[in-house]
């Protein structure tokens, strides 16, 4: 007898415990059930939902993995401890010492966020009885890589169960909710704890931690762990260099530090998985080409980005706005940088994709796309404080998303009665 | 009457006006960030309704049916500024922190909904325990929300730090807590009345609608 006939019998033998779904969430990952349907015709098709999870999880191991790396990297560099990587392939990024900080870092993240997220499912599943659904493999991988990398593990688990609980549950699990559980994890960290999600500290390993001992009266020099998103911010204002005398204003320094190299491959500080645009767009083909995320989406976020980053550096070009405005670092960001900056490609390609909380309707998903990436620019450049809106502007619109949905069918129903009313007369 | 106790028990319950009924979520929403200015929120409702039925009731076969409105207004205005004159003058602080609120007490559709609903059709001492027990109900509400709010929000209660020093780092703080400052936010109101809805829909299913 094969392993599927034991686990099968095994199955048979404890039919009606409590904890059955339990089991069978874990068996399904390795073998088909023996069940088949009792009623009507089904089309059969290898790509089920846990499946199409599955897909996506292969689509965001490479961001992991090189979130690991630069988790590393960004570390030892911010302490001086590195010369920085020319490059993607440069020397001293692919190496074990920068991998080892990233595993210690960010596998505590990805065991929580699993961990945590896994067992609200089961324990709903359990007390609701029935089959634990897969919702949670995407969300569980998205998690760890949309917070910053010293974020507290306890906080996560915390805004895990939020997440999961009232961003899912609530509304009958898996498939039914209306926000993406993932982001409403971060919104919840975002609001519950923002010294922990922004600023200029958490998103370098170690940073947080030096401020600690220099507050502690420790004669050390503080480790900077800006994101490129809060130097443009702030591009105007004067710096003074870590360890030096110089002073240099924000924007110089950014353009100092970072080449637009660096930002598409993602050699930058930032959140866990969302740096590195080179494999964020590959990953973005790869599920283009096994029909998994939407192009559609993707492409129109990506356009509604641009167009907002144009009607910004035009509204800069015309001279309407002046240099000491609060707005004026971001807005002259060249529209296409805003592509490569932040992590609206992530948010476009992994979020917005979704297809419980997205648009169903081709032209529905157009809408929905651009309006993430328009509003997703628009909150970056009007909130200087907090210089990322791609969750906001993805949480918004998946509420909008049954509206635009509604509207895409009525228009579709009108235009039909139209043609068959012309056919009548 | 056996009937009477039912009168200020099923709104503490299963004829909760915040929970069942979800009226009066608005200054539920606004106000609960701290227990402090609940209790005070709760207490003034309290007074507001308690009297407010009993006044609606002695008058209610006077009052010509199509000015009631009006009549009614004027009653609960009356009376909340009374309440909020006596917090002037008593507790300036805290009058300070509920500012409009109190005022708004006026617009708090659960004392209109029991004026319209039973003070108009009931004698005065029906009406006066209707008041309390719906004042209470929406009181109670009010203060498991403030409760929690204040708790995780800022780590103490009515003002005194319970969680330790976040600033000393003692107590929880010292072990790497920190306050939630969503709790202190009003879309966090909206969840936990959510989740005491949902904890009380599951503990009795007749409240369940489909």
């Amino acid at each position: 007898m094969g392993l599927k006939q034991n686990l099968h019998n095994f199955k048979e033998k404890n039919k009606d415990k409590k904890w059955l779904p339990g089991f069978n969430a874990l068996f399904t990952f390795l073998y088909t059930p023996n069940e088949t349907t009792h009623n009507g015709t089904h089309i059969k098709a290898v790509d089920d939902l846990k499946r199409t999870m599955n897909t996506v999880i292969i689509a965001l191991v490479p961001c992991l993995i090189f979130g690991m790396f630069n988790a590393g990297y960004q570390h030892y560099l911010a302490q001086g401890l590195i010369d920085s990587a020319d490059g993607f392939l440069g020397a001293s990024f692919w190496t074990i010492d920068n991998l080892v900080v990233g595993l210690w870092k960010v596998l505590p993240l990805v065991v929580v966020s699993y961990g945590v997220g896994l067992a609200v499912e089961f324990v709903f599943a359990i007390i609701k009885g029935h089959e634990v659904e897969e919702g949670y493999l995407v969300t569980g991988m998205l998690v760890p890589l949309i917070v910053p990398i010293d974020i507290p593990l306890w906080m996560l688990a915390v805004a895990v169960i939020f997440g999961v609980v009232i961003g899912k549950e609530v509304f009958g699990g898996t498939g039914m909710n209306i926000l993406n559980p993932a982001l409403t994890i971060r919104a919840f960290l975002f609001f519950a704890y923002p010294t922990w999600m922004s600023g200029d500290k958490v998103w370098v390993h170690g940073a947080v931690e030096r401020d600690q001992a220099i507050a502690a009266g420790e004669n050390l020099d503080a480790i900077s762990g800006e994101t490129l998103l809060g130097y443009y911010a702030k591009s105007g204002q004067e710096l003074t260099v870590a360890g030096t005398d110089t002073v240099t204003t924000y924007g110089d320094r950014a353009s100092e530090l970072y080449s637009y190299a660096d930002m598409f491959w993602g050699i930058i500080p930032g959140s866990v998985g969302e740096t590195s645009k080179f494999l964020i767009i590959i990953g973005a083909l790869f599920l283009i080409f096994t029909k998994i995320g939407s192009w559609r989406i993707m492409l129109s976020t990506v356009v509604g980005a641009l167009v907002m980053g144009l009607i910004f550096n035009g509204v800069v070009d015309a001279g309407w706005i002046g240099e000491s405005s609060k707005f004026y670092g971001l807005m002259s960001v060249p529209f296409w940088q805003h592509l490569i900056i932040g992590s609206i490609l992530f948010g476009a390609v992994y979020m917005a994709t979704d297809p419980v909380t997205a648009s169903q309707t081709n032209k529905g998903k157009w809408i929905y796309g651009f309006l993430i990436g328009f509003i997703s620019i628009m909150i970056r450049v009007f909130n200087p404080a907090y210089p990322e809106g791609v969750f906001l502007a993805i949480l918004l619109m998946n509420v909008f998303a049954p509206t635009i949905d509604h509207y895409v069918v009525q228009g579709n129903v009108k235009k039909r009665m139209k043609r068959l009313k012309a056919k009548v007369a | 009457m056996a009937k009477d106790s039912r009168l200020i028990l099923d709104p503490l319950t299963d004829n909760n006006p915040i929970t069942i009924q979800v009226l009066g979520i608005c200054s539920a929403l606004a106000i609960t960030a701290e227990l402090e200015a609940s209790i005070v929120m709760s207490v003034s409702v309290l007074f507001v309704m308690g009297v407010g039925n009993v006044v609606i009731s002695l008058m209610r076969n006077i009052i010509p049916s199509k000015i009631r409105i009006i009549a009614q207004l004027i009653v609960v205005a009356t009376l909340v500024i009374i309440v909020d004159l006596v917090l002037k003058a008593f507790a300036y602080e805290l009058s300070k922190t509920l500012s409009v609120f109190v005022g708004l007490i006026i617009t708090n559709c659960i004392i209109m909904g029991r004026f319209e609903a039973f003070a108009l059709g009931n004698g005065p001492w029906r009406s006066f325990l209707d008041g309390i027990g719906n004042a209470l109900g929406y009181g109670i509400i009010l203060i498991i929300v403030g409760f929690f709010r204040e708790l995780l929000g800022s780590g103490t209660l009515l003002g005194i730090p319970v969680l330790g020093d976040p600033i000393e780092k003692t107590g929880l703080y010292a072990l790497g807590y920190e306050n939630n400052g969503f709790m202190l936010l009003s879309p966090m109101a909206l969840i936990v009345v959510g989740i005491i809805i949902w904890v009380q829909r599951s503990r009795n299913k007749d409240l369940i609608e489909d």
